[in-house]
């Protein structure tokens, strides 16, 4: 038979090789433009914001969209389009950093309690299905009123908070992993757990909980933007979507640019987030779409 | 048989004590306690001690949680902060309001997700598919408060059709509310409708392509007999978790729905007692909610044992 | 033709590849089925001959497409029907038998309805005549009490029970054509048998014309009364069954042949090398040039036509079929017979094994009982000298692969003992182990594809006993793993692949070298062959065996097939159910059978031969469980002697060849009663 010799591929190559079969489809395509335009935006828009996005000018109040605030202008008289471009900074770092927290935590807890087993698995399990029957709003609520709204405090808190669903995830695809014979294999050589978590578990799992954890990170965006839009978030006068959108939202009638803006900002944000996991889950062959948002 | 059910309900109940622990504990390791934060610069002396008095924050932690977990049993969470008002009389009509908004978004919700979720997978990569799938995605992960803030502009702001902001008291009835809660329904209902549909499709499609489903094509059953007998029951069996996960989850969007509304549910009271650290009213919220969690997701469990016929057949083995 | 019930002319069905090359799974197919015939389909995995079967019912599985060609059913194109019409032939006229019965029940209906519905389409019985059929087909195919089995779900049923409904299902319509892909493929030896003879009473009774697809030339022997051989989505040769199976005169079907190991021809026999060429990989010339014995320059350029040889009545695709016709009975040497020196030494030993599966059940934990006194092995007393290759053989459930585990320490022996070399006890628990006896037993598994890391490349692989055991690094690490590659006929390049990249056989060699590494005394080999084509299994045979033979390793080696545990085992275990039930020299256990259960299981083994048939002696109840005192075999034995049997665990009997047997029928009458 002839066979294709594949030379060993850098690490590099590797990424470059997903990314480029995230983007041979039009929807991953889509999802990795916008995520990398809100990346670059959230990077760069402090060099070119037109004005000072704190700057309060009651006469200023309400004002259309024009050729000098092309957005408009707010309730006190900021310019939107300045605060529409600051506005998800905070947001893209915190739950970028508390993804990666929530992927960490998640994937290690939940390799070894699907490697483990028994008694202490069944401990962990119910505590895990305990935080899960507590409505994220109200717990996310619960541990910022309680620590406060520090970018210290949130991204740990969001991490924890949302890697509870990747224990899930990570001890499931243990579990596919572990009955298969080249564990049984490792283990009747006579290796080690850790061996055995390093070696064999890990590169076979790593797929399944990067999925989880892109995921995570546009779940993460919603409830971190439902966190700003009830007040409890970023606080004023940081510019944040969440926040604007609340802000705006009682004055709609008049002024609704001062709303759609950052609605548009936060939607596409993380409709691209979800294209991009989505893309890449796909691009590494995994099916995500049986299972629940939780 | 009647051994699984009743592990599935002990396995529930421990969830909830476990919830019912973490909600304990979580509010003992504040910084300061309740009365202390609630009385904030006035916390001294005779007051203090009153609230203390009043709250029993002067015995032991553990036999405060007794207490506390014997009274929630017998269905008494206790006196509010604030109000000074009994707290099974602040939560009784606002946990009624919201179980209606939530049972109509769940009565809608579903039948659209499984028609949508069934349209895909036949017509998989085909027209129907591409439209709805493409609409699912953004349905999906526009957060709640955006699509209601949308609805608000559009239906009501510039259209106005409907009333934007419902205005209705807490002890409404049923009939009151209901013409109110068309678009709070539609802004809850989007984002479980679109994951239940892809759930639906997914599983239809894994059905689809099974040996069974081949071989009832290749016996000469017609088309739409055989997606009925042979391919629904099976796809669906499975999604009935999935489907009470997803409900469960719907819990948080409600919460903020209700906010963007102005909604006399549990919303309002969730944002006001965290504000307030009204932690009493806090924990019984946390209790409630968790325990329509798990109740949902016991008769998930429980309507699969009774639906699935590998378990109907341990009954009568036994 | 005018007796023709289909007759499929030039089909091609392929698909297109990623980068846009249509690509033919099925090539130029031209032949026919005729009125009242069994026509069998042999080929190795990936030969097209399912894509073939189910063509015949005008079924393309998604993603593949029609080339060209057609398929005539009645003169009718299936291939180009619509799908209304198509339903009344599906079932009526061409029926289908799967090849896993198990997936192939939908799960949330009853049998007698799955029955009722094929019934309810294809014929206008009544409803009380209905359910009178449904009664008659299942009496037909042999289940027991119809009525009841009518009301089960399909999960309830064992698999040789839900091949049968199956069976049911396709004869339902009364069809003109039965298809059957693997049908007997997954199950036991002796349930394979009934149904095949189940099959073969069925096309004499109903006059059906039969399509049997299968790899296996044993079946295929039993049921054709012409066979079609694929090779890489081609016909290599068609015809008569006899004509195929005794003087093929094609190279590959010749070659397969030699390499089945056979129980009238001890010994292991020829290996094939090389590997059925994936689909689109060849693009010119025969197909068959890479592994062909008798090529020439020709034959790597055009590719050879279909020929019809007159006098053998015999179609061929091979421009050297005459010579091979000449040369075939001169053929010698087919098998060479394993010659292993076997020290007087003991390597292994197990006294009193007993292991049980069962967990403590919840209630009997909360009221602290032992709950299980009925273990799934038992009293297992096996000792293995140096040099020995040692055979476990029995049905599925008969515990075979359960005794490995526990020689590997992977499950804890629940009584007993096992000792290594020289009386040192062994842990039963893997990590009281110390590493030099870890290292001593190595393991090799059934399915390459499990056993071997898919994100590992075939350094690392290897590499992890040698970095375990010998400490080993840099560039000893490699030129080590490069030895060892070697020693299993894999060369340097392989280092850098992955498991995906590598064919069934060069897989298994990699699994084989990093046991090896190890430099290990023991090998315990579960189900090693079962995974592979048969063209590849002898391959691996004779490397294991040549393995053996450089250092002096001793195997115990774990099978169902009878024909391969014949050619290389010096002696063999037979089990039942976790019991013992015969153990001797492969030589005599073979030649003299002495137990009822080995003699049963010796009768259904079949052979590539259509003139030697098997013998049914026992029923093939399935049992779930063994039975709780008595003999191990009491449920089925075919000699059963009476209610000593069910109550009385047999003695061992030790006769003249050195068979032992646990049997309450003396030996020797045992013997007289078989002849």
């Amino acid at each position: 038979m002839e066979l294709q010799v594949e030379k060993p591929k850098s690490n590099l190559f590797k990424i470059y090789e997903i990314i480029s079969t995230m983007a041979s489809r039009p929807s991953g395509l889509i999802g990795l433009t916008i995520l990398l335009f809100h990346v670059v935006l959230a990077v760069t828009s402090p060099l070119y914001a037109p004005h000072d996005f704190k700057a309060i000018d009651p006469s200023l109040m309400l004002l259309p969209p024009s050729s000098e605030y092309w957005f408009g202008t707010d309730s006190l008289g900021r310019d939107v389009f300045t605060r529409t471009i600051l506005g998800g900074r905070t947001a893209l770092t915190v739950t970028f950093f508390g993804s990666i927290i929530a992927l960490l935590w998640g994937g290690a807890l939940g390799i070894f309690c699907g490697l483990v087993g028994g008694r202490i698995d069944d401990v962990v399990m119910r505590i895990i299905d305990a935080f899960l029957s507590i409505p994220w709003i109200l717990a996310m609520l619960l541990i910022v009123s309680l620590l406060g709204t520090s970018t210290i405090v949130l991204i740990p808190a969001l991490g924890f908070f949302y890697g509870k669903g990747i224990v899930r995830v990570a001890r499931a695809a243990t579990h596919d992993v572990i009955a298969k014979d080249f564990i049984v294999s490792a283990r009747a050589r006579g290796h080690g757990n850790l061996s055995i978590i390093w070696n064999e578990i890990l590169p076979n799992v790593r797929d399944a909980i990067m999925v989880e954890g892109a995921m995570r990170w546009s779940w993460m965006l919603l409830g971190f933007s439902s966190l700003s839009f009830l007040g409890f978030g970023v606080s004023p006068p940081t510019p944040d979507w969440g926040l604007m959108i609340s802000n705006a939202r009682g004055l709609m009638s008049f002024a609704y640019w001062a709303v759609l803006a950052p609605i548009v900002g936060l939607s596409s944000l993380i409709i691209g987030i979800n294209l991009t996991a989505d893309a890449f889950a796909k691009a590494l062959g995994i099916d995500r779409s049986t299972k629940a948002p939780v | 048989m009647i051994f699984l059910i009743f592990k599935r309900i002990l396995l529930g109940l421990i969830t909830l004590f476990i919830v019912s622990l973490i909600t304990f504990a979580g509010v003992e390791v504040l910084p300061g306690d309740a009365c202390t934060t609630y009385l904030e610069r006035e916390a001294y002396g005779a007051a203090l001690e009153a609230c203390y008095q009043r709250l029993g924050l002067n015995v032991p932690a553990y036999e405060r949680y007794l207490s506390w977990a014997y009274g929630v049993i017998q269905g008494d969470f206790g006196y509010s902060l604030s109000g000074e008002m009994k707290i099974n009389d602040v939560l009784g009509p606002r946990v009624k309001n919201s179980m209606v908004l939530a049972s109509a978004s769940i009565l809608i919700g579903i039948p659209i997700a499984l028609l949508l979720g069934i349209i895909t997978a036949l017509w998989r990569d085909k027209f129907p598919d591409i439209v709805i799938s493409t609409i699912t995605i953004f349905s999906m992960t526009i957060p709640e408060f955006i699509s209601a803030t949308l609805l608000i502009l559009i239906v009501a702001i510039w259209l106005e059709w409907l009333p934007g902001i419902v205005i209705v008291p807490t002890g409404a009835s049923i009939s009151e509310l209901l013409p109110n809660i068309i678009l709070p329904v539609i802004a809850i209902s989007m984002i479980m409708t679109a994951h239940m549909a892809r759930m639906v499709r997914s599983s239809v499609i894994q059905v689809m392509s099974s040996d069974y489903v081949q071989m009832a094509i290749l016996k000469g059953v017609p088309y739409w007999k055989m997606v009925f007998k042979h391919v629904l029951p099976n796809a669906l069996l499975p999604a009935i978790n999935v489907v009470a996960l997803t409900i469960a989850w719907l819990l948080g969007g409600v919460v903020v729905t209700e906010v963007v509304f102005n909604y006399p549910g549990l919303g309002r009271l969730v944002i006001e007692s965290i504000s307030n650290r009204d932690l009493p009213v806090v924990q019984a919220l946390a209790i409630i909610l968790a325990s329509i969690y798990v109740g949902i997701n016991l008769l998930a469990d429980l309507m699969t044992l009774m639906l699935n016929p590998r378990l109907k057949s341990l009954q009568i083995k036994k | 033709m005018e007796n023709a019930v289909q007759q499929i002319n030039n089909l091609s069905i392929g698909f297109t590849s990623k980068k846009g090359e249509q690509i033919s799974i099925l090539k130029n197919i031209t032949t026919n089925i005729k009125k009242g015939e069994t026509v069998g389909i042999v080929g190795e995995s990936g030969s097209g001959k399912s894509t073939l079967a189910l063509a015949m019912m005008g079924y393309v599985k998604q993603g593949l497409y029609t080339i060209s060609g057609e398929c005539l059913f009645h003169s009718n194109d299936l291939l180009r029907m619509k799908d209304k019409d198509l339903e009344d032939i599906r079932g009526r006229k061409i029926a289908m038998i799967p090849q896993n019965a198990g997936q192939s029940l939908t799960p949330n209906l009853k049998i007698g309805y799955q029955i009722d519905e094929a019934l309810k389409l294809h014929t206008d019985l009544k409803i009380q005549d209905r359910n009178k059929k449904i009664s008659e087909l299942l009496n037909k195919v042999r289940l027991p009490s119809p009525e009841i089995m009518a009301q089960r779900y399909p999960h309830e049923l064992s698999g040789g029970q839900q091949q049968r409904v199956a069976v049911a299902m396709a004869l339902a319509g009364n069809p003109e054509l039965l298809l059957l892909d693997e049908p007997t493929t997954g199950l036991d030896v002796t349930t394979q048998a009934h149904v095949l003879e189940l099959l073969n009473f069925i096309a004499k009774d109903t006059g059906t014309s039969m399509v049997y697809v299968s790899h296996d030339l044993g079946a295929i022997a039993q049921v054709s009364d012409r066979v079609i051989v694929m090779y890489s989505g081609q016909i290599v040769l068609d015809g008569p069954v006899r004509r195929i199976l005794k003087n093929p005169i094609h190279p590959y079907t010749s070659g397969l042949l030699k390499s089945i190991p056979k129980l009238t021809l001890p010994g292991l026999p020829k290996s094939m090398s090389g590997s059925q060429p994936q689909p689109g990989t060849i693009t010119k010339g025969c197909s068959f040039y890479d592994r062909c014995e008798l090529a020439e320059m020709n034959c790597s350029n055009n590719s050879p036509e279909l020929e019809y040889v007159k006098n053998l009545n015999t179609s061929v695709r091979c421009f050297k079929h005459k010579e091979l016709h000449e040369k075939i009975d001169k053929d010698e040497n087919l098998v060479t017979s394993i010659e292993n020196t076997i020290l007087d030494k003991e390597m292994l030993g197990l006294s009193k094994v007993s292991i049980s599966y069962a967990k403590k059940k919840f209630i009997d934990q909360l009221l602290n009982k032992e709950s299980d006194d009925n273990p799934t092995v038992k009293d297992i007393n096996l000792n293995i000298s140096k040099g020995e290759t040692l055979a476990l053989v029995g049905e599925s459930g008969s515990g075979k692969s359960t005794i490995l585990k526990s020689i590997a320490g992977l499950l804890k022996a629940k009584e007993g003992n096992i000792k290594y070399e020289n009386n040192k006890i062994l842990p039963n628990e893997l990590k009281l182990r110390d590493p030099n006896s870890l290292r001593a037993i190595q393991l090799i598994f059934q399915n390459p594809d499990e056993s071997l890391n898919p994100n590992h490349t075939v350094e690392q692989i290897v590499s992890q006993p040698l970095k375990l055991y010998f400490g080993l690094q840099g560039e000893k690490l490699k030129d080590e793993i490069i030895k060892v590659l070697k020693k299993v006929r894999l060369g340097e390049f392989y280092l850098t692949r992955y498991p995906r990249q590598l064919s069934g056989g060069e897989k298994q060699r990699v699994a084989v070298a990093r046991a090896f590494a190890a430099k290990p005394d023991v090998i315990l080999c579960d189900e090693v062959t079962s995974a592979l084509d048969v063209s590849v299994q002898a391959a691996v045979l004779n490397l294991l065996q040549e393995l053996k033979k450089d250092f002096g390793t001793t195997y115990i080696f774990v099978s169902h097939d009878l024909a391969v545990v014949r050619a290389i085992s010096d002696r063999v275990a037979v089990l039942y159910q976790g019991r013992l039930c015969e153990i001797g020299p492969s030589k005599n256990v073979y030649n003299f059978p002495s137990h009822p259960y080995t003699e049963v299981l010796l009768g259904a083994v079949l052979e590539p031969d259509p003139d030697i048939k098997p013998k049914l002696v026992a029923e093939d109840i399935v049992e779930e469980k063994p039975p709780e005192k008595g003999c191990s075999f009491q449920g089925r034995c075919p000699r059963k002697v009476g209610e000593i049997c069910n109550s009385e665990v047999p003695p061992w009997q030790i006769g003249e060849n050195g068979n032992a047997i646990r049997c309450h029928i003396n030996i020797d009458e045992l013997r007289n009663l078989q002849k």
